[in-house]
């Protein structure tokens, strides 16, 4: 079947915070749920913005900082979406987003990693991905392959 | 976070009645499970049947429960929903741990 509508751009809104994330993807596959998106594909929307949107929670406004606005954007388009997450918390480290290398796992039980997977995920299940640090804000775009034309 | 705790055929199965393991309650869910397998029994199972969804945060707070289990007893996983499992599969965390389609199928496999 060839897709020949296209979901309308949504926009989500949330203040950082600790149930800041579970909001957000809520709203976001609510407002998904037209596409009937698969479970294989409606997890990894899930699983990328979750990651994603931890990641803000965390580092962009620590719970030193005062809180903040996390605005998420969702277009439709042939190849999939096009998720864009705005902060206006700290800037990523160096400007750039990590790398996103695979854990390794091959060690010692005492030193297997609990943690570093998170931008590897993203990477790995996300296209396109792009980050810009201006007017204060940081700005995360990406795109994720599902409901494709 | 509900973990609900019982033996089984020698074993202890660990059942989450929680539909998510997330950054939310990850260092809950952790001090959980020191509670919950903080026993003589070598080998536990942890059944993720009820829980639908994980992310990094989650995977590292089951991580840090085997490690604090300690290298002579073995966490298994059992259950795991499509979600759950495509998370152990990327980051081939199931090829750390025992992972089995269905808690009865890890105890048949883990009885002694």
């Amino acid at each position: 079947m060839t897709r020949t509508t296209f979901l309308p751009a949504f926009h989500i809104s949330v203040v950082s915070g600790r149930l800041a994330v579970r909001q957000a993807l809520a709203e976001l596959l609510d407002g998904l749920k037209p596409l009937a998106l698969d479970v294989e594909e409606a997890g990894t929307v899930e699983l990328v913005m979750a990651e994603a949107l931890n990641n803000i929670v965390e580092h962009a406004y620590p719970e030193t900082d005062a809180a903040g606005a996390i605005d998420i954007t969702c277009a439709h388009h042939a190849d999939g979406l096009h998720l864009t997450v705005i902060d206006s918390g700290r800037a990523m480290p160096d400007g750039q987003t990590p790398v996103g290398t695979a854990a390794d796992i091959e060690v010692d039980l005492c030193d297997m990693p609990e943690g570093g997977f998170g931008w590897f995920l993203i990477k790995d299940l996300a296209k396109d991905v792009t980050y810009k640090r201006h007017d204060a804000q940081n700005r995360l775009r990406l795109r994720l392959a599902v409901a494709l034309a | 976070m509900d973990l609900r705790s019982r033996s089984q055929d020698s074993l202890q199965v660990v059942s989450v009645h929680d539909s998510r393991i997330d950054a939310a309650v990850a260092i809950e869910f952790k001090e959980a499970m020191r509670t919950a397998t903080d026993n003589e029994n070598d080998t536990v199972v942890l059944d993720l049947s009820e829980v639908q969804f994980i992310d990094s945060s989650g995977l590292g707070a089951i991580v840090a429960a085997m490690k604090q289990m300690g290298q002579s007893r073995k966490l298994a996983l059992a259950g795991l929903t499509p979600t759950v499992e495509k998370v152990f599969r990327l980051t081939r965390m199931d090829s750390v741990f025992p992972v089995f389609a269905t808690l009865d199928g890890a105890l048949t496999e883990l009885k002694h």
